[in-house]
């Protein structure tokens, strides 16, 4: 029944979005450039000198559709939504979960699991993919601290424990991430470990514009079941955080954003021409790379796969939005544990 | 019946007789989705919905009426209330075809209660005109009807002041249902389904 409803990215500088009746207009210097009907619209992405009109805003407003606003380089800006939607009763089950360290503890510990054994999954694929007996050594070996990790959240003390885990998890995944790309590619394109704020290599700087896509996604699925964005579990509170969204986003980083990254490098449709080296060592992509990447991620978000707990086909990029209801229907009471995505 | 408390909406009574937990979910947890909103409903509502009064043939058309009852504690809009004369005969549109419609039939009756208390006469008759057949069927409200609705006000009442979400039906009800993914019907009646994954999460296979 849910359609899984596209998001418009507007990259183009000086673009201008105005309502006309049920569609959006899109206009580049007084020239209509694209018109679509809103009812496909779930949200809107603007980059950069994007503006929009009151009125399109407000229609927006009305129908609880999203728009973002992102600066040139994809980071994101801020979010306007409609009237608070929902469930008052869900939220104050989520601020009680939020005070009780062992409810905390256990939904934390799901969430890193998510994302442990997802990491795991894409680390084996590549091992069974590698032609480099040494190369899978180190892969495999990368595997073994996933489950390892995997073994002990299953009885972790606590939130920090958790933390504690996940790092040295995300460490041993991110030593050996390059392994995953093609010998040729990782000449071309070198990466050292996981940086970001601000990323200093290809790699990384495209990593992060793929976790800002699927930030702004799990956003949206957390908002759309009424769950409050900043009030998160493995992620502690921070004003302006949306920690929830961080939380949700966990299981899907390894097999949305990380290896669609791998994928892109791999098949040369990303190389070092998509990228700007900004003077002092900080690289972004540019215009033409993050064209580039979202559509490969609007694509990818339009693949099916099977739901194990739910045991339904689905739209990858649907899952987000099953797992925020998952996790508000265990916050209600209704399911004994929060389960993350396991992507087969 | 306790009537401090907030007035129940006569669809309500329509949810519960469909489904308690549907009930509960729109009205408990306020779980509306877009896709029950974009669902055909909608537009054929939105298309009724005009609050408008016109004449014709004789007959008085209000549409979008506001009625409620303090008996019962309801609240709610007649789609249609047709005057001939002075005697009001509500009509309550559906979208799909004709079914048997005990919900429609409850939510009609419900209506019929309530123009009977503020207008000081007997509704004996409604209609339910089902849109995608375009098919007009007329309701002859009986005592055991109108006995349902006072039992379905009385338990919707108890669930919305109580806060109780009800497990789900997980039967063919689910296939037509609009709140299926937020209900998660298999999942939430199959407990151990969820038992089975929380403890196979922290395994790694080889």
């Amino acid at each position: 029944m849910k359609q899984l409803l596209n998001t418009l990215y507007v990259m183009t500088q000086g673009a201008y979005l105005s309502l006309d009746h049920e569609t959006v207009r899109v206009e580049v210097n007084g020239d209509l450039k694209l018109q679509v009907p809103l009812h496909h619209l779930g949200s809107i992405v603007t980059m950069g000198n994007v503006m929009i009109s009151p009125f399109f805003l407000g229609k927006c407003a009305d129908d609880g559709r999203a728009v973002v606003i992102l600066d040139r380089n994809g980071r994101y800006k801020c979010r306007m939504v409609g009237k608070t939607n929902g469930n008052v009763l869900l939220r104050q089950a989520q601020y009680q979960a939020g005070q009780d360290d062992d409810h905390t503890t256990a939904i934390a510990a799901a969430m890193t699991a998510g994302k442990v054994k997802n990491a795991r999954n894409v680390l084996l694929r590549s091992a069974r993919e590698s032609g480099d007996p040494e190369e899978e050594r180190h892969l495999r070996k990368s595997a073994d601290i996933q489950a390892e990790a995997l073994f002990h959240l299953k009885s972790a003390r606590d939130t920090d424990h958790v933390r504690g885990l996940e790092g040295e998890a995300a460490a041993a995944y991110f030593d050996v991430f390059t392994l995953m790309m093609k010998p040729a590619e990782r000449d071309s394109l070198p990466m050292n470990g996981r940086n970001r704020r601000p990323p200093l290599d290809p790699v990384n700087a495209l990593i992060s514009f793929l976790y800002t896509l699927l930030l702004n996604d799990c956003i949206s699925a957390v908002e759309g079941v009424g769950l409050d964005p900043q009030m998160g579990f493995l992620h502690v509170p921070r004003p302006g955080r949306p920690s929830l969204g961080l939380d949700l986003m966990e299981e899907f980083r390894a097999f949305m954003a990380d290896r669609l990254a791998v994928t892109l490098i791999n098949r040369k449709q990303i190389t070092l021409e998509h990228f700007e080296p900004r003077p002092g060592g900080a690289v972004y992509l540019n215009e033409k790379g993050r064209k580039e990447v979202v559509a490969a991620w609007q694509k990818r978000k339009q693949e099916e796969t099977e739901h194990p707990l739910l045991a339904e086909k689905t739209l990858i990029g649907l899952v987000p939005h099953l797992q925020a209801r998952l996790l508000a229907r265990h916050l209600r009471g209704d399911l004994e544990s929060y389960v993350p995505y396991i992507h087969p | 019946m306790n009537n401090t408390s907030d007035p129940i909406p006569i669809s309500a009574l329509e949810h519960y007789a469909y489904c308690p937990r549907q009930c509960a979910l729109i009205h408990v947890e306020r779980v509306w989705d877009e896709n029950l909103y974009t669902m055909r409903g909608r537009d054929v509502h939105e298309r009724v919905h005009d609050d408008s009064s016109h004449e014709a043939a004789g007959i008085r058309m209000e549409r979008s009426l506001p009625v409620w009852c303090r008996r019962l504690n309801l609240t709610g809009k007649a789609d249609l209330v047709e005057f001939c004369g002075d005697t009001p005969y509500p009509v309550e549109y559906k979208s799909g075809h004709r079914r048997r419609g005990v919900p429609e039939t409850v939510q009609l009756c419900a209506q019929a209660i309530c123009l009977e208390e503020m207008l000081g006469l007997a509704v004996g008759k409604g209609a339910i005109f089902w849109h995608g057949s375009r098919e007009r069927q007329e309701i002859v409200f009986t005592e055991a009807m109108r006995r349902q609705v006072e039992e379905v006000s009385a338990t919707v009442s108890d669930m919305l002041e109580k806060r109780m979400v009800p497990p789900p039906a997980n039967d063919k009800r689910c296939e037509g249902c609009s709140l299926k993914e937020s209900c998660l019907p298999s999942v939430v009646a199959d407990k151990d389904r969820g038992r089975r994954a929380a403890r196979e999460l922290f395994e790694a296979k080889p």
